[in-house]
């Protein structure tokens, strides 16, 4: 970098440009979301600066939907799908770090298969498994498929790899069983790639739609994004104004918390180490 | 679980309800009710309070409404839950999706039901344009609810500025082109600021197709829903005419035009004149920055719009108590009244020829003569495009369209193309 | 085998059981099921299930919208996992260096990932309303004319892209930054001891040793790339005239708008051969550089 920019000063300036515009670009979508959804929907596409204020989108798009109960199914959701995610994934991911058993080698391919061949498309045959379960328009439903994570069980995998040997040992040699040393020593040492894990699980089930969609068909069971379908599918066409409204109010608690924890989030990440 | 649970339970709860029932005849009627939502504003609240108000009118009689999203949700919940044993009592879904409701054998005739002369009477009480989608094959099976048409709302402000009659919309085809050509208008560069006239083309550009094929005196199917006429030369020249708006006389926007940002096109003065769904009227009332007209659709051989919106389905798992119930509730909903309520409040059209004459109605047409527009042109109007299959042929349609539209396929390519298609998946049903 | 190692083998496997009856249900079971209905027809009312052979692959093979799918689906591809990688990859180089407003710029550029796909849809259908959409607005001011972004088949398809790079860029730059933090400190300084341009330094050490996190994000943008249509169903619906279907939409209407789920599973044979072979080719030939071991 030094040499950067004693070298030429005009490309790094240039380059401080570059990635400006392309930020800015980027929070577009939301800097007008903040825009439409606070001023009436006669502004939603005219920019000027004294448009009036209001909070009457919020109130609109509060009342089109039972959003409370879609918030309380989406929280449902992802805390059973990142519950699940974590034991699972953690009690195989210790299984093929430090166990040597019969076709292990095999197994972990067949895992790795999943990256590739995901539940997303197979939402043919799961809604028939789930049909002739009895599961359709159920919130276990929406979680099922997801909650043996390939990505989990790799990430974690890795991490557990490059615990030092002598630790587990000497937890061993003071009586702990596989399931004590895991916890008492895999699982801590691991924190960070929880953390990492567990946020990208929570943003990508808070905003999953397919899935949901087909396999929910009720208010009880219906996530949040597919609540918000209702803005996109009405006979009178597209009112901004409400839909950012909408799009804020559902997805503000994950975009508060990454912006209080943006830091942690993604040092995290930096000591997750993905390689 | 909990369906498995009880669908063994079922049997059991069935024999001792039967038991029961013997014993007790005032026993207590539950109805599922499942509803969709396709325009803004508290629909919810709405059904809520209807079905409270019809619950402490009728003793005995509990109705769970559920609101169960578009509708194309609740086609999928409603055909689920009949699939594995539960259907609800009552849905509104499409009108077009009767065949697909028959096929499935999910519904009941309404005819069956009607007991007294009073009762046939009722079924009698409904615009026949609306019935033109809820009757086959000599049954009725869906009874009109929330019903819509294809209208034209066109800007008065941007009529008087281009020297047109601002209380004059343009009746014919032939002077919408011509009054399409003073709306447009063109920088020197050619840059279009202001086009005349929007017909959206996605989503369902069918329904609009339907306003121009109407007019042009052709259908597009018969009412047994296993043919269609797409190749018909009337079709191809109402696809040429739409087309022909933006190629050769360049009054509408090229490519294909997203159905959900007509309204907002209109509100910011890119387009004079839209057609929509009448389900739009309250959502222009309040929007609008300027005077607007709502009117029918122009005339060429004749005039012609088709409907839209949901009917009441009864399906068939009831017992005895439980349909006549159902047909209660049916009735209490399509009341004068209640059908005039619900109109205005929604913008749908209130589906009785006598809701237009309660004083409620009466007084919001005085205040509002835009809202009887579509009443009137109720007259012209013929059935939504409606076949077995229907999802699929009604895609193989909107591909033709859109392919025209864009310009990759000439209107006669693309409605041969479309109709060798549906030809292809109605076969079966024929 | 002596009992210790065999209570090894037994805990390996006990540990992996949850996960794999999951998996097994979930993922194996429906891909091989998939495969099994491609050969049945799809029952419909009173009509059962049959045997019907090849019957639905001749129809795919005969099906335009199919192969217009397929088409769409390799273009969509092949333009947004180069795109978002190149751009994750300059983002996190960005924000690993001292630039001016770097937590502005990491937040920037992440915050697509924590928005659902299908409410920013809909502000992408805004962007590019012709006329008053934002893209025209902005157009506008250098004189351009309106354009009907979405309503055009040949930009459509264009269109939905930028909104996949949009949507991925920024969690990808997340990995590449992690990686970007373990390269040491001193080989910058040493390559700068020894006169190396920045260029040079970045073409000749930093990317090969970025290398695994690049196989590793290449995965997850060809994943997204086949799974990721939310945005299609909110802005086009595959419109006009099929110019945006890409192959899980399809999948998609056929088996929830159609009904037809035998056809919907030979669409999706399809789908997870062309997966399985975009896997076997990682693994065979991209893999050779990380060792799960």
């Amino acid at each position: 970098m030094k040499a950067a920019q004693s070298g030429a000063p005009l490309a790094a300036a240039l380059e401080t440009f570059g990635a400006w515009f392309l930020a800015i670009l980027w929070i577009l979508p939301l800097a007008y979301a903040l825009w439409a959804a606070i001023h009436p929907s006669a502004y939603s596409a005219r920019f000027v600066l004294d448009a009036p204020l209001t909070l009457d989108n919020f109130a609109r798009a509060w009342t089109a939907a039972p959003f409370a109960r879609y918030f309380l199914n989406t929280f449902l959701l992802v805390t059973m799908i990142l519950g699940a995610q974590l034991v699972l994934c953690t009690l195989a991911a210790y299984a093929f770090a430090r166990f040597t058993f019969a076709g292990r080698e095999i197994a972990f391919l067949l895992v790795l298969l999943q990256l590739m061949i995901m539940p997303d498309v197979l939402i043919v045959e799961n809604y028939q498994s789930m049909s002739a379960l009895g599961l359709v328009d159920t919130i276990p439903a929406i979680g099922l498929p997801y909650m043996a994570s390939a990505f989990g069980i790799f990430l974690l995998r890795q991490t557990f790899k490059t615990v030092p040997r002598e630790l587990d040992e000497a937890a061993r040699v003071e009586g702990a069983g596989p399931l004590q040393v895991l916890l008492k020593v895999y699982v801590p040492l691991a924190k960070p790639i929880y953390i990492a894990y567990g946020l990208v699980s929570v943003s990508y089930h808070w905003n999953n739609f397919l899935w949901p969609l087909i396999i929910t068909n009720s208010v009880n069971t219906r996530p949040l994004t597919v609540g918000l379908q209702i803005f996109a599918s009405s006979d009178q066409g597209i009112d901004w104004s409400v839909i950012t409204a909408a799009t804020l109010m559902t997805s503000a608690p994950l975009l508060i918390a990454f912006l209080l924890f943006q830091r942690q989030f993604v040092q995290s990440f930096m000591r997750a180490g993905i390689r | 679980m909990r369906c498995l649970k009880s669908r063994w339970l079922a049997p059991i709860v069935g024999a001792v309800a039967m038991v029961l029932a013997s014993s007790a005849m005032a026993k207590d009627v539950e109805l599922s009710f499942y509803y969709p939502v396709a325009v803004g504003g508290p629909i919810t609240k709405i059904i809520d309070g209807y079905a409270a108000e019809f619950e402490k009118e009728n003793p005995g009689i509990t109705i769970k409404a559920i609101y169960a999203g578009t509708y194309q949700d609740t086609l999928v919940k409603a055909l689920t839950a009949f699939k594995s044993g539960e259907p609800p009592d009552i849905a509104v879904l499409l009108s077009t999706d009767m065949f697909t409701l028959i096929d499935e054998g999910a519904i009941t005739s309404i005819d069956g039901l009607l007991k007294t002369n009073a009762d046939k009477a009722w079924l009698k009480s409904f615009y026949p344009a609306f019935m033109a989608n809820s009757r086959t094959s000599g049954k009725t099976w869906g009874v009109p609810f929330q019903r819509s048409t294809v209208v034209m709302f066109w800007n008065k402000a941007a009529f008087k500025a281009a020297g047109l009659n601002p209380d004059q919309a343009p009746d014919t085809w032939d002077a919408l082109v011509a009054d399409g050509q003073k709306l447009t208008k063109r920088d020197a560069a050619g840059n279009v600021s202001q086009w005349a006239v929007e017909i959206p083309s996605t989503g369902f550009p069918y329904w609009l197709f339907q306003g121009l094929t109407t007019a042009n005196g052709v259908q597009l199917m018969n009412q047994a829903g296993t043919e269609t006429y797409f190749d018909k030369p009337a079709v191809v020249q109402a696809l040429q005419f739409w087309v022909d708006l933006s190629r050769k006389d360049k009054i509408q926007p090229p490519g294909t035009i997203e159905w959900g940002t007509t309204p907002k096109d209109f509100f910011e003065g890119k387009t004079a004149i839209m057609w929509t769904s009448t389900g739009n009227l309250t959502n222009v009332k309040k929007n609008a920055p300027f005077p607007f007209g709502v009117a029918m659709l122009p005339a060429h051989q004749g005039r012609g719009s088709p409907t839209g919106g949901g009917n009441f389905y009864l399906f068939k798992k009831m017992t005895p108590e439980q349909r006549a119930a159902a047909l209660k509730f049916v009735k209490w909903m399509t009341t004068p009244e209640r059908a005039a309520d619900w109109g205005i409040q929604t913008g749908y059209i209130a589906v009785r020829p006598d809701a237009w004459e309660t004083p409620a109605m009466k007084q919001y047409v005085a205040g509002f003569p835009a809202a009887a527009v579509a009443r009137d042109q109720l007259k012209y109007a013929v059935a939504e495009l409606s076949t077995h299959d229907n999802q699929r042929v009604t895609k193989a349609l909107n591909d033709g369209i859109q392919a025209a539209l864009s310009g990759t396929k000439t209107p006669e390519q693309a409605m041969k193309d479309a109709q060798q298609e549906a030809n292809r998946i109605l076969r079966p049903y024929r | 085998m002596s009992p210790a190692r065999l209570r090894t083998h037994l805990h390996g496997w006990l540990l992996l059981l949850p996960a794999a009856v999951l998996l097994a249900a979930f993922t194996y079971y429906p891909a091989i099921a998939t495969v099994l209905d491609s050969f049945f027809s799809t029952p419909r009312g009173a009509r059962p299930s049959i045997f019907v052979g090849l019957d639905n692959y001749q129809a795919m093979v005969q099906d335009p919208i199919f192969w217009r799918a397929l088409d769409n689906n390799i273009l969509y591809s092949m333009s947004t996992i180069p795109l978002t990688i190149a751009l994750a990859l300059l983002m996190a180089v960005w924000v690993n260096g001292k630039i001016a407003g770097r937590p502005f710029l990491r937040m920037a550029f992440f915050t697509p990932t924590v928005l659902p796909m299908i409410a920013v849809a809909n502000i992408w259908v805004f962007f590019y309303v012709p006329g008053y959409g934002l893209v025209d607005q902005v157009l506008g001011l250098f004189g351009l004319p309106a354009h009907n972004w979405l309503g055009n088949e040949h930009t459509a398809l264009a269109c939905l892209i930028v909104v996949a790079v949009w949507k991925d860029a920024g969690f990808f730059m997340i990995f590449y930054l992690a990686a970007l933090q373990q390269i040491p400190p001193q080989l910058r300084e040493a390559a700068a001891l020894e006169g190396a341009g920045r260029w040079y330094f970045f073409r000749r050490v930093t990317f090969p040793l970025l290398m695994p996190t690049t196989l590793f994000v290449l995965i997850n943008a060809v994943i997204n790339s086949f799974r990721l249509v939310d945005h299609i169903i909110v802005m086009t619906r595959g419109g006009p005239d099929n110019a945006t279907a890409l192959l899980l939409f399809y999948i998609y209407q056929v088996g929830f708008k159609f009904w037809d789920t035998a056809y919907a599973a030979t669409l999706t044979v399809v789908l997870l051969a062309l997966l399985a072979m975009l896997a076997l080719g990682q693994f065979l030939f991209l893999d050779r550089r990380i060792h799960y071991q």
